[in-house]
């Protein structure tokens, strides 16, 4: 009886191990993106960022040209990359204090450049590399190790919504958020993943994709457990799905209150 | 190609282009905008790209990004946003990149002023950023003499893997002089090939990781030892400096930089012609440092004096050169003051009193 090949290591990953904790969602993220990179056929001409954080060593994962950026500094490299190759396929991978919190200038400002790259940001609500810090993701009343009694927002202001936030600009581009704490979440996830880099590769638009991902090693629980935290308070504060497309306009502003129609400046 | 008079800022731009590059990253900042705004309208012309990024902090890690994908790249600033550069210029140090960086030098510390100043010679010569490294430093005193340097920067960095900076103040950048730029140039360095840039991996190379990441200390040691060696041949590689006036005997020797020993070379000028024998030594790379020139010329003159526009930092190599062997006086000037050729001439015969007064009493 012939074999069948069904399931095997992508290309565009290499044959090493993990330095990621058990349960961590990493691993999935990692495996999607090399999965989209060697169903496009890019793997050769793609260069990766890595970021500083958890997925600082990213680029003994991928099989493909990489950079390690300065914390948040990715998407600024991804641009003098991109701008002196400009057909490279080139993507950041950033965790939520890295683009969000040090990295907010670049990242706001790669977008709005409209520069023809991929973001891939992983957000697990904590800083996890250097051990539960709270990061600008953090829910409220959330614990973390800077704040022992739960994320005040009083102090610490609301979690940032970065999918939201960069979605807001007007330059043209495509932005989600997708998950990956069940095999379904898994499959939409790539299936959103293959549509950011298919942007790249037709040189259409920046593209973002943040994914939602467990911690149980900062959060203090197990990995099945961590998945379920997730669902239930993640997904509510972080709603999954497609903020932009690079067809979709401008947002129409809401009508000020006692006002007849939107505020106009002529 | 024929002279054509040019902004300083303007000939360091031309030079960029003269020399490869066609990527350039940058964020305003007074005194340099016209390098910026030069490479904005010049870099299309010649199929290049312009960059105006939000922050100094993006444009050299943007610079980062393209210099280790195998670019020939250039950014300018001057002194505060050159602060904001100085993590990528580690990361750059670490991941041995090879890029330039021209520093237009203005009064600080902190915001300063606008107008000139060569207080930012420690943080160029010494490090600057977090880490063990170097930069490569060249410090012109013309127009002419930037352009040259900035062609020859884009070399020494491409042979050495190493950011270099050309150091300059305001007055390089604004003063206009005639420039001539060498289009047929031989490169100063011969040009290795690139195989550790990230190009996309097709499996004829090895894997391009550009990288400054290190966890092993063992590892991370023999890397800063493996940079100490680049650096150690810098140093007995590419001094550079010269002499005004040192031909005939002289009893005091002024060691300046930059503009500043543009204006000595005058006072030495018009001394000579009062009859009193000084000298000029100008260190060109201010890394790696004219040690042994400035020991040997020292050794022929009573004393030495050094002119700064700062509190004195170049100073303290000039007095390591010497080594305590003939006294070392300094003159400096601040705040975006300048000195002049009579105040040099003053300072010069001021310490010719006190030297004579001194070889009475011995």
């Amino acid at each position: 009886m012939a074999e069948a090949l069904v399931f095997s290591r992508p290309a565009a990953l290499e044959s090493v191990i993990t330095h990621y904790c058990p349960g961590c969602t990493h691993g999935i993220i990692h495996r999607l993106v090399a999965e989209v990179i060697d169903e496009l056929g890019v793997r050769e001409r793609t260069v990766g960022i890595a970021p500083v954080g958890c997925s600082v060593l990213a680029y003994n994962y991928f099989a493909t040209d990489f950079h390690e950026a300065s914390h948040g500094r990715a998407p600024a490299v991804a641009t003098g990359i991109k701008r002196a190759h400009p057909e490279l396929i080139v993507f950041t991978y950033q965790g939520d204090g890295d683009l969000a919190s040090i990295g907010m200038a670049e990242i706001v400002h790669c977008a709005n450049r409209g520069e023809k790259v991929t973001v891939v940001f992983v957000n697990n609500a904590i800083y996890g590399m250097t051990g539960g810090q709270m990061a600008p993701t953090t829910l409220p009343g959330q614990i973390a190790t800077t704040c022992p009694l739960g994320r005040d927002v009083n102090l610490a202001g609301y979690p940032i919504r970065v999918a939201e936030l960069i979605s807001t600009l007007r330059t043209p581009a495509f932005v989600a958020r997708t998950a990956v704490h069940t095999p379904l979440a898994a499959v939409q996830a790539k299936a959103i993943l293959r549509r950011a880099f298919t942007y790249q590769k037709e040189g259409t638009c920046f593209s973002l994709v943040e994914v939602l991902s467990t911690c149980p090693t900062n959060w203090g629980m197990p990995p099945a457990e961590a998945c379920q935290w997730l669902e239930e308070h993640m997904v509510p504060y972080y709603p999954l799905g497609v903020f932009k497309t690079p067809e979709g306009g401008d947002r129409a502003p809401r009508p000020l209150e006692g006002e007849e129609g939107p505020c106009r400046t002529t | 190609m024929a002279k054509k008079l040019m902004k300083g800022s303007e000939a360091i731009g031309e030079a960029a282009i003269q020399a490869g590059c066609r990527l350039f990253f940058g964020y305003p900042i007074t005194p340099q905008n016209e390098i910026p705004e030069y490479m904005s309208h010049r870099l299309p012309q010649v199929g290049g790209t312009f960059v105006q990024a939000e922050s100094e902090v993006a444009a050299s890690n943007m610079l980062y990004g393209a210099a280790g994908s195998g670019a020939r790249v250039f950014t300018s600033s001057s002194s505060p946003g050159i602060s904001l550069m100085m993590e990528a210029i580690s990361y750059m140090a670490g991941a041995e990149l090879p890029a330039v960086i021209v520093n237009i030098m203005r009064a600080g510390p902190g915001l300063g002023g606008i107008l000139p100043s060569q207080g930012d010679y420690f943080q160029a010569t010494k490090g600057g950023g977090h880490g063990d490294y170097r930069l490569l430093v060249l410090a012109p005193w013309s127009v002419q003499e930037a352009a040259d340097l900035v062609q020859d920067a884009f070399d020494l960095a491409d042979f050495y893997r190493n950011p270099v900076m050309v150091l300059g103040d305001g007055l390089i950048g604004q003063m206009m002089e005639p420039v001539e730029f060498r289009t047929e140039r031989v490169p100063c360095k011969p040009l290795p090939p690139k195989p550790w840039a990230s190009t996309g991996w097709r499996g004829d190379r090895a894997k391009a990781i550009i990288n400054s990441l290190f966890l092993d200390p063992e590892v991370l040691e023999q890397h800063n030892r493996n940079l100490k060696a680049k650096y150690d041949a810098m140093v007995r590689d590419e001094v550079r400096f010269a002499t005004y006036g040192t031909e005939r005997p002289y009893d005091v020797l002024v060691v300046a930089y930059g503009t500043v020993a543009r204006v000595v070379s005058t006072a030495v000028d018009n001394l000579r012609e009062e009859g009193v024998r000084v000298g000029l030594l100008r260190p060109i790379t201010l890394f790696p440092f004219p040690y042994e020139a400035v020991r040997a010329a020292a050794r022929r003159a009573k004393a030495v004096l050094v002119i700064e526009l700062s509190c004195g930092q170049m100073a303290e190599d000039v007095q390591l050169a010497v080594a305590g062997s003939r006294p070392v006086h300094f003159h400096g000037r601040q705040g975006g003051m300048l000195v002049s050729p009579e105040e040099t001439a003053e300072k010069v015969k001021e310490i010719l009193k006190q030297t004579g007064k001194e070889a009475r009493r011995g």
